[in-house]
């Protein structure tokens, strides 16, 4: 299951380590994930649903979806898909239980900063190099590595010049790191658990690997936690084998790990379409992309390219049911007429040991909610969004929001979002020499982004958020 | 709607195909027909031949200015940019290729047209490694607006 030979990755394997699953020796890489190291070892039942004990298999690989949980050296419900797996670990299934006998004593640690950046993706990353020179800046990210989605992109990037178009999304993502990294602390493998008001802003972080508990009081937050990727719901939807396409890229493109020989994607919108063709780059078989809308949703470029390697693609289809045992087998997939009923004798069933769902993304806003910012549910930015203004400044003041969390766009918007609130909250602080010069630029980037045909939504959604703050805001600041 | 909305493959009659003269000449074709916010290939070129009123354009090429360089092909994030040169009955074909194995100088290939399927024989005449592997094929002439990928069979 191992990619031995990439035509654009190399993968950096750390040393050989040996853990342990269910009694099981089993070979693993240090600075691997628990679930990559399960999944190079054939194993893809993660855990079982609690009343009807139906086998499960990790579904977003990012740590959002709790369908990889085990039990890890004797400690349950861990996230295995973002812990890294060690010498020695023993993986077991999970009973639910909390261990007997003492309690782990964490070691505290209290820092103070100016600005703290939850998230290290590409709009986190962006916020920190921007505030960085003018403010002390810490950036906490629950992920072993930096760099969010991007570290798993290996397609060159749209875009202009000054958001290093034609660069491919690893490379964006590993000059963001170096420059970050010079610049300001970044905590990795750290998870923000919570907010408090204590008069000033203040978050708990938790180093998972190391059992550190960070207490960060902080001047300003920039929220970046990015969005997390959509269900879909039908027959078998749960069985392992079927994950989120982001989770693929993550196994696949992070890891070097194959998630099985041959797929169906669901969904022709940018995500399926770049999956698919990243797939075909790892000597994966796609056997479809199906597509419930009349026409491809990603861009025409992608689909050509895709189309160029053989791989079909069904627009008004779409899945009915997966089916399997102890995972997925094959799958039905059914055309869909003008009122999205099925055609009638239209069911099909294909082949594969794998789906991947790439229907959208929903921005992860649980953690910024808690800050009593105003939270609104926006159809067009992809769910529940914190309300704010175009200097990503929600109704809580010192509280920002930038990238997918503030509507699901793309990294070049993420990135731009990013050093809007970094630069904003650096100023806010202490005044920043050319302000409004750099804003105005930066501004008008975004400005010509969301000017094509693709950036009609977005733009609709953003005037919506805009709008919506102003009308709060005319009642005063909440919080 | 067009095919290309529906399927993802684009149909002859929805490019700007140059003259004859000009795929003598050897001259980037775009097969780029979408506004998306991207302009790499404008970047690129170091004739200006690819003009763009705004990003979100579509790439229009001056055929008259291009060198056929290749400098397009090899930025073009969406894979949709390739070099034509037709000499005689044959026709050379310059394609990004982002694929193992890497075929080797004369290697024989088959050439895939833009559904993925076999069309005919080609030979590799040239491997140009820089941010994505570009393959310069030779086909039959007939062949030269319709081979746009390869399969290395060995
Ligand atoms: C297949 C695919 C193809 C794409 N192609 C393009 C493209 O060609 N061009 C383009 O411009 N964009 C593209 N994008 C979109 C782009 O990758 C995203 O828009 C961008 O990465 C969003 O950045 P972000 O920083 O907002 O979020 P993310 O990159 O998702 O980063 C969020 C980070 O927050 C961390 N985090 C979340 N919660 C917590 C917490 N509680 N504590 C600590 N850390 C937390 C996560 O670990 C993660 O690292 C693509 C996306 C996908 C999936
Ligand atoms: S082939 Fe060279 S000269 Fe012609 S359009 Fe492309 S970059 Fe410009
Ligand atoms: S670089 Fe490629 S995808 Fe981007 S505009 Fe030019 S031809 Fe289109």
């Amino acid at each position: 299951m191992r990619i031995e030979e990439h035509p654009v990755l190399e993968f950096e394997r750390g040393k050989e380590i040996y853990f342990y699953y269910n009694g099981k020796k089993m070979k693993a890489y240090e600075g691997e994930t628990i679930a990559a190291a399960l999944h190079a070892n054939g194993i893809t039942k993660f855990s079982e649903s609690t009343k009807f004990h139906r086998p499960r298999g990790f579904f977003c690989g990012i740590g959002k979806c709790s369908s990889c949980l085990m039990k890890v050296d004797g400690v349950p419900n861990v996230r295995t898909c973002i812990t890294l797996v060690k010498e020695g670990m023993v993986v077991e299934d999970n009973d639910g239980e909390l261990p007997d006998g003492e309690v782990q004593e964490a070691k505290t640690v209290e820092m103070e900063v100016d600005i703290a950046i939850v998230g290290g993706g590409a709009a986190g990353l962006s916020a920190a190099i921007e505030a960085s020179p003018y403010a002390s800046v810490v950036v906490i990210d629950e992920n072993p590595r930096p760099g969010g989605q991007l570290i798993k992109q290996t397609h060159k990037f749209f875009g202009s010049k000054e958001e290093r178009a034609g660069t491919r999304g690893i490379e964006i993502a590993r000059l963001l790191r170096e420059e970050a990294s010079k610049k300001c602390n970044i905590l990795l493998n750290t998870s923000v658990i919570g907010y408090y008001d204590r008069g000033h802003h203040f978050l708990v972080a938790v180093n998972r690997m190391e059992n550190v508990v960070y207490e960060i009081k902080a001047r300003k937050i920039i929220f970046a936690t990015g969005a997390q990727e959509n269900m879909l719901v039908f027959e078998g939807n749960d069985l392992p084998g079927i994950y989120g396409a982001g989770g693929v890229q993550t196994l696949m493109n992070v890891y070097g790990v194959k998630p099985g020989k041959k797929g169906l994607i669901v969904g022709a919108g940018n995500v399926g379409l770049i999956l698919a063709y990243q797939l075909k780059q790892a000597g994966v078989d796609v056997v479809a992309i199906i597509e419930a809308m009349p026409k491809i949703g990603g861009y025409m470029v992608h689909a050509a390219k895709v189309r160029r390697c053989g791989v079909p693609i069904y627009t008004k289809h779409s899945i009915k049911r997966a089916y399997g045992s102890e995972r997925v087998e094959g799958a039905t997939i059914v055309e869909l007429d003008e009122n999205w009923n099925y055609v009638e004798g239209s069911e099909q069933d294909v082949e594969c040991d794998f789906i991947c769902l790439a229907v959208g993304l929903t921005p992860s806003v649980r953690l910024v909610a808690q800050t009593g910012a105003e939270i609104t549910y926006i159809n067009e930015a992809g769910g529940w969004i914190a309300l704010h203004n175009e200097y990503m400044e929600t109704t809580k003041e010192g509280i920002y929001v930038a990238g997918d969390l503030a509507n699901i766009e793309e990294a070049s918007v993420a990135m731009l979002e990013g050093k809007i609130a970094g630069l904003h909250a650096a100023h806010s602080i202490a005044p920043v020499e050319n302000f409004d010069e750099k804003m105005r630029a930066y501004m008008e980037n975004l400005k010509i982004f969301r000017e094509g045909v693709f950036g009609a939504r977005p733009k609709m959604a953003k005037e919506k958020i805009r709008e919506r703050y102003h009308e709060k805001m005319g009642k005063g600041r909440s919080g | 709607m067009k095919r290309w909305e529906r399927e993802g493959v684009v149909e002859l009659e929805d490019l700007d195909i140059p003259s004859e003269e000009y795929l003598r000449k050897g001259v980037a074709i775009t097969e780029c027909l979408q506004e998306i916010p991207c302009n790499p290939c404008v970047e690129a070129c170091p004739v200006d031949a690819i003009s763009m009123e705004t990003i979100n354009d579509t790439p229009k090429i001056d055929y008259e200015k291009c060198i056929g360089c290749g400098n397009c092909v090899d930025a073009c994030p969406g894979l949709a940019m390739f070099l034509v040169k037709v000499t005689g009955d044959s026709a050379l074909i310059t394609l990004p290729y982002e694929f193992l194995p890497v075929p080797e100088k004369e290697e024989r290939v088959k050439a895939l047209n833009r559904e993925g399927k076999e069309i005919c024989d080609a030979v590799v005449k040239r491997i140009r490694r820089g941010r994505t592997t570009l393959v310069t094929i030779e086909v039959p002439a007939e062949y030269a607006l319709e081979a746009r990928n390869i399969k290395v069979v060995r």
